[in-house]
This record gives C-alpha cells, structure tokens and sequence, in this order.
C-alpha cells in the first residue's frame, strides 16, 4: 500500500472531530506533562544534591563516631564518644595521603551582639577547615594553627550572622557573646546557600575546635573528623590506613567491629542522590499512571472510532485493503494521537516545571533526553492502547462491515 | 476476441450458525465472457447479493471452483483476493459509499492507496483526474459527496471502481437509490463503459433495468433459473426521447408519471421482439 497516505488518512481522521481528538490528547497531555515536571523537578533535585556534595570539598573523608549504620549512611552521627583530638592530629600526622584533618564539634546556641541575639550553630574546627571545604572568605582571615593551640576567644562568621546579627554591617572586629563568653569576629565566609540537609549552611560561627571543646560545647570528642586527601587516586589508600591507624590506637581486637566509620564524600553523594533518585522514581510512577489512563482514554476513542467506520473500513477492504493496512491505518492514527499529545505535554511539562521552579523556588532541570523519552513513551501508549481497537478493525468482514448502518 | 472471464462451477455457499445451515447458493455454474452486460436477478432472500459477493471477492464458495480470468480464485488467502479486488474487480453499491466530507477525487483515489506496488501521487492524481473524465466529473472533483446529486455520487463511486483500471464491474443495485432519471444517466455511463469492453455484473431488481443489459440471469433459492441473452436497449435513446417528453410542460406532480410512460412502450416493444429465453437452467 501507499505508505505516505496513512499518516494523511490518520489527520483526516482525525480532524473531522476536533473537540473529541482534543480532549483524547489532552489526557496524553496531562499524563506526558507531569511526568516531565516530574522528572525535570527530581533532576533538578539530584543535580542540586551533586553540586553541594562537590562544594563538600575535594578529596574529602569523613570519620564518624560508631559503627556503620544500617543503610550504609552516617551523616549526622557522633552520638558514640569514640573519636578524640588526638585521633584527628594522628590521621594528620601519620598518614602521608593526608593534607589535613579537622575534628569536628557542633553546639547550638545563642549568640548575643548589642541588643540583639540569635541562635544559630557553633563549629569546633581546626585552622584548615576552610581549606577541606573548599570554602572561601569574604573579607578577614581565618584563624590560625596558633589560634589553635591557645584555644582563642575568636570567630569566622557565616553571611547570615551577619545579616541577623549585625545588620549588614561589617563585623569584623566586633565582640560577639556565646553564653557570656566574648568571641572577636575576624573573619567572614563567602555565601554558601543551602545544604544537602536543606538547612542554610550561611547560619554559622568557625571557631577553633580547642575553644569550642573547652569553652563552648562542653564535650571532649570528635562528632566528625574531616579529612582531606592529597588526592582523589589516593582516597581508597587514605581511606584504609585511617581505618588501620583508628583501630590501632582503640586498641581494637581482630574478632571486634570498627567503632567507627569512614566515608568518603562519594559515598555520602551517592546516599544523598539515592534518596532524590528514589524520590524522582516515585513522583514519575504516579506521573506515569495519569499516562496510562490517557492511554485508557486513546484506546477508548479507537474503540468508539472503529465502530462509527465500520462501513468505511469495509469500504476499504472491498477496494483492495488488506487487514494489515486496516491495523497499520488505525495504528498509524492512534499513534499520531499520542503523538500530538506528546508534543503538547513536552510544552505543558516545561511551563508548569518553570513555573514549579519558579514560585517554589525549586531547582529543575529538563534534558533533551526527557523529551524524546517522552514523546517515544506516548508513541508506545498509542501503539499499545491502539492496537486492541486496530486489530477489531483489521479482522472486519467485509461484507458485514458494508451492511452495518 | 470474446473470452471467458468468469466460470462458476457447482458453487455453493453454506452459512452456518450453532443450530442451522443456510445454503444461499446451492450449485451455481454460470460463465460470463469478456465485455458482456449482464443483470442478475432474483427475489430477495434468492441468493443474488451472496452470488455478487463470491463474484466480487469478498466471500468463498463453500464448494465448486470459480475462475476469475482463467484463475482459480476459490481457494486463495484473503490476501490474495483483497489483491483481486483491488486490481481485478470494481464495486458500485446502491448507497454509493462514499467517504463522507471527503472530497470525489480523493474518494477515487481511495483504491490506488492499496495497489500491490505503491504507485507515484502524481500517477494517482492523474489517473482519478482520469477516472472523473470518463463519468464526466473532472469539474465536480473538489467537492464533497453532501455537495453532490444522488447521480453525480454514483458516477464519482463508478469512478472509483474504474481506476485501478479493472477488467470487471461489479454493480448491486445502481440505480436503487436514485430517481429513474438519474438512474438512467447512470446506466448510459454503464452502457457506455461496456462498449468500451469492461465487462459488467449488475444485480437489479427492476426488469425496466435489466433491459440495458444483454444478458440477465435469474436467481431462485440459490439456483440460476433462467439465463437469457435480449438486445439491450440504449439508455442515451430513452434519455433522448426523455428530453423531448420533457418539452411537454408537465406540472412537477405529474412528472414521475410521465417518466414511466416515457420508458414504458420502450421497454415494452423491445421486450416482445428480442427477449427470447436462449438458455435455461433449472
């Protein structure tokens, strides 16, 4: 048969009832639209999630406090008291692969300037901190290794302190209290934004790791110990000898477990991206279902279509059509139904995506990818919901199809 | 020159439900040569529109062999005979079966989309600009068949059936759905198509029809009881002394009337001097 008249014939068709081939579509449309929206929205979710791994710092390993969790994953953590200080300044200072390790010591509280205060997080961190978190200044200095050792009364602040608590105003130079204790602001970090945890990483004080342990956090160990690596070859090394080295000096038996965990940034990005993948996953299956009933509906419409052309296709047939070119023709129109709804939902899936990122302040991403994924998925649900309809065409007898009024 | 074109031998055709058999044909033999104008009639339930069906391809004899150009066409796929009735055969249905808001050159198109081997558009349009020529259509091919006369319609579905240039006509009732004088009008496209040598089937079941016709053939209960061979009256005559009946100012009521007694003494005249059974079979 003549091939290049199909896709014609199909049009016809389909034109001859604008309003039902709209509506037909607009379930593809739907179906298409959400799961681009959805997809483009998780995308952009794991997208932002890499970068903030990246901004994470290069070369970075993380050693928490307690065996490995179930799941694999320990970010929060430090709730066992196993890293000290001085496991920290051994990894330092004993294995080579290291450039620099900095134990880690949280506390929240409430700092006070003039009349106002905010509660916000303290960090306990050693002079090169800045340095494993790839994290530059805006204006001061960090605190130095000699800041260090004589548990300084000083403070590298984040930008939203210096929203909340000064204004705007530069601080640098001015006292800040933490529970009656006077820090000297010396120091202010470039903007940061937010965080794989969602919270504003901005909303944060540096201060020496000696004087948040003694003075501010009350504890005596480690809740993290960052690690940087001289570089990325040697992050499975590092990452061994750290293990080797802890559990020498906690006097670990052969026969006992780690008590304690070392990650390397990768694996807290791949736990991180997990959770967004699983996430996109679930948003795009219920996105899919909507393309489904489309498809439902698509299937519906051939039905309907076959039975008002009964007399058309045994017209067809007694003019020399076979069954298959029956099939292919109403194959052909339900595919180019879909298809036209496949374009249509690529468009609504843009529009609402941009608006979604827009008003919800929503990172999204759309891929090429996406799109041809989409329009061959509608091609498929027309092929698949138009074939039932297609082939009770193609078996018409055509001798009864011509005598059905 | 005259050849066999069509040879039916004990063709039978059974229909069967759960509970019964129905044997609409119960042993057909008929041949018909090459550029015959034969009408086939019968009462209904006589088996004329299962035997246009086998003829035209659409259905299989249960039994008995039919040769369709010196081919054995009664046991071929359905394939093969959608293959047939594509190049081989052309129907003309008493609804016309046009495809509605669908405009008469595309509805003649219709059969060169399924040739065997896909043939160039600009072949397709020539060959249905072509097609309406010859049933004197070619201005009337961009409208649609709500835009055109019961006559005008059958002409676009004859030249449908012409285009694929076929060796048979196949006609169930033509002229069922039009008045007596458009259906005229589409005998004489008829008539003049055969004079050209297309060979044509045409199920009627009016005798004033079945004298354009050479040969008429008539069904009962599934058997051909008669077969006989008349000299066909000229449908251009009737239509011309049509005309002149026409210069009589009839008012419109009495019109209809006047058609009867125009074809009427026609028919009757020619009826008495050729219509001579010449074979019977019982």
């Amino acid at each position: 048969m003549k091939w290049s008249a199909v896709p014609l014939v199909a049009g016809r068709a389909l034109q001859r009832h604008p309003m039902r081939t709209f509506l037909t579509a607009l379930g593809i449309i739907i179906g298409v639209g959400a799961v681009i929206t959805m997809v483009g929205l998780g995308q952009g979710a794991r997208h932002e999630v890499e970068e903030q791994v990246n901004r994470l710092g290069q070369n970075v390993v993380l050693v928490f406090p307690g065996a490995r969790q179930l799941g694999g994953v320990s970010i929060g953590g430090g709730q066992a008291n196993t890293l000290t200080i001085e496991d920290a300044l051994a990894i330092r200072d004993e294995i080579p692969e290291v450039v620099a390790a900095s134990p880690e010591v949280r506390s929240q509280r409430v700092v006070v300037y003039g009349n106002r205060n905010w509660f916000t997080r303290i960090y306990g961190q050693s002079a090169d901190y800045l340095q494993i978190r790839q994290w530059p200044m805006e204006s001061g200095a960090m605190f130095t290794e000699e800041d260090v050792d004589r548990a300084a009364l000083v403070a590298v602040v984040g930008q939203t302190i210096v929203d909340e608590l000064f204004e705007g105003a530069d601080p640098i130079g001015e006292s800040i209290r933490v529970r009656g204790l006077p820090l000297t602001v010396i120091g202010v970090l470039a903007p940061k934004g937010m965080s794989l945890m969602g919270s504003v990483q901005d909303d944060i004080i540096v201060v020496p790791y000696t004087t948040a342990f003694q003075r501010i956090s009350g504890r005596s160990h480690a809740m993290v110990i960052n690690v940087q690596v001289y570089d990325q070859a040697s992050m499975g090394i590092a990452q061994d000898k750290i293990t080797d080295l802890l559990r020498e000096r906690h006097r670990l038996a052969p026969h006992q477990e780690n008590d304690f965990t070392v990650q390397t940034q990768e694996e807290v990005a791949q736990a991180a991206t997990e959770t967004s993948r699983i996430m996109t996953v679930l948003l795009a299956s219920i996105a899919a279902i909507s393309l489904f009933v489309g498809g439902i509906g698509i299937m519906n419409v051939m039905l309907v279509s076959v039975t008002e052309r009964t007399r058309e296709i045994g017209l067809r047939l007694s003019v020399g059509a076979r069954g298959r070119d029956v099939l292919a023709q109403f194959l052909i129109e339900a595919v180019v139904l879909c298809l036209l709804g496949g374009i249509g939902g690529i468009l609504l899936g843009l529009t609402s995506t941009n608006l979604i990122a827009a008003y919800a302040g929503w990172p999204a991403l759309f891929s090429r990818e996406a799109m041809v994924v989409a329009v061959s998925v509608s091609a498929a649900v027309g092929l698949f919901f138009g074939f039932y309809p297609a082939w009770k065409a193609a078996r018409l007898d055509p001798i009864v199809a011509l005598r059905r009024e | 020159m005259s050849h066999r074109l069509i040879e039916l031998q004990g063709v039978t055709r059974v229909y069967r439900t759960e509970a019964i058999a129905v044997e609409a044909l119960r042993g057909i033999d008929l041949s018909v040569d090459a550029g015959e104008l034969m009408a086939i009639m019968g009462a209904s339930g006589s088996g004329k529109s299962t035997l246009m069906n086998v003829l035209g391809c659409l259905d299989r004899p249960t039994t008995g062999s039919y040769h369709l150009g010196g081919r054995d066409v009664s046991a071929l796929s359905k394939d093969e005979l959608a293959r047939i009735r594509n190049q081989t055969v052309g129907f003309v249905f008493q609804n016309f079966n046009l495809l509605p808001r669908t405009s008469a050159r595309e509805n003649v198109e219709l059969p060169l989309l399924y040739t065997p081997e896909p043939l160039s558009w600009r072949e397709i349009r020539a060959r249905a600009r072509e097609a309406l020529e010859i049933v004197g259509l070619a201005d009337r091919s961009h409208h649609t068949p709500a835009e055109l006369s019961g006559g005008q319609q059958q002409r676009v579905a004859i030249a449908r059936a012409l285009v694929t240039r076929p060796r048979l006509l196949l006609a169930d009732e033509p002229t069922g759905n039009l008045d007596s004088r458009t259906g005229l009008e589409v005998m004489d496209v008829i008539q003049r198509l055969n004079d050209d040598g297309l060979t044509v089937l045409m199920v009627t079941h009016e005798p004033d029809i079945a004298t354009f016709a050479s040969r008429t053939v008539v069904l009962r209960d599934g058997l051909v009881r008669a077969d006989r061979r008349t000299r066909p009256r000229r449908a251009a005559h009737v239509l011309q002394d049509w005309q002149e009946d026409d210069d009589v100012v009839l008012p419109p009521e009495l019109d209809e009337i006047g058609a009867a007694d125009g074809a009427g003494p026609a028919a009757g005249v020619e009826r008495t001097d050729e219509a001579e059974p010449t074979e019977v079979r019982a």
